[in-house]
């Protein structure tokens, strides 16, 4: 059976639900941002993918996957800055118990 | 439509990257985890090579490889006094998590499917063989097209490099 753009669309939102899955279950902040990792691969996938099917002369689509990976960076950077502030300060990274600002 | 021998390999990949990616998200130790996640970043850069983007492949296995997924290693070391010991990983919401999860792939899945039942739905390119070097094509787009964009992304660069810097010294420094 030949590959066409539907498998990848179908990968990157398997990809993306599963991410989607970690992130709402994961107790461990870290395991939170490593899930919304897997979700931002799943948006470049279907970036890619388009860039490639419907208009492979125009790359418009690989370029926003560029903005994709520098965004994500920036946020892996100052989420694990906050993560290891929180853990500094209260010694605890499970997010149900850093509850500080809940009434 | 990829060749034959692309197709299979895109079925091996595809298997990898999502077997990879439910141990991320499963599995209770969680430097486990990380370490599967770089497996699964990597399988995403050969579905990125198979899509005929080698300059985005090489840019994941960079950034995504050798610095989100090192700087996640390096954090989860650090704070290694909470993976050691056997306390839950998840939280009480897993069965709900589970399915808002399903509900939003039977979503997409049913509008990727409606869309591909419509005549000419995603407006698929006739002939998707045209090969362009993309490192220089995606060069040119950036310092054209989306110069505003691109010196946007270089400010959020920086500031968010400061941000690091101010969030983790110690008060007082």
């Amino acid at each position: 059976m030949q590959v066409g753009l539907i498998h990848f669309l179908a990968l990157s939102a398997v990809l993306f639900c599963i991410g989607m899955y970690g992130a709402l279950t994961r107790r461990n902040a870290i395991g939170v941002l490593m899930s919304i990792e897997l979700m931002f691969n799943a948006v470049n996938i279907n970036f890619i993918a388009f860039a490639k099917f419907i208009n492979p002369a125009a790359i418009t689509g690989q370029v926003f996957a560029v903005f994709v990976i520098t965004v994500a960076a920036a946020e892996a950077t100052v989420g694990l800055a906050i993560v290891l502030l929180i853990y500094r300060n209260f010694r605890e990274i499970f997010v149900d118990r850093v509850n500080l600002m809940k009434w | 439509m990829l060749s034959e021998t692309a197709s299979l390999v895109f079925w091996v990949i595809a298997f990898v990257t999502i077997i990879s990616a439910i141990f991320v998200v499963s599995l209770r130790n969680i430097f486990h985890s990380a370490l599967f996640l770089v497996l699964c970043l990597f399988s995403v850069a050969g579905v990125f090579v198979l899509l005929d983007a080698e300059f985005l492949a090489g840019v994941q296995v960079l950034i995504y490889v050798g610095g989100v997924a090192i700087l996640m290693i390096f954090a989860v070391m650090l704070t290694s006094r909470m993976t050691n010991s056997e306390v839950r990983q998840q939280n009480e919401q897993k069965a709900l998590g589970a399915l808002v999860a399903f509900s939003f792939l039977l979503i997409v899945t049913g509008a990727i499917l409606k869309t591909m039942s419509v005549k000419g739905g995603f407006g698929l390119s006739p002939s998707p063989s045209v090969t362009i070097s993309t490192p220089h094509a995606i060069g040119r787009l950036l310092l054209t097209n989306f110069v505003l964009p691109f010196e946007l992304v270089s400010v959020l660069l920086l500031v968010a490099l400061i941000g690091a810097v101010v969030l983790a010294k110690k008060d007082g420094d």
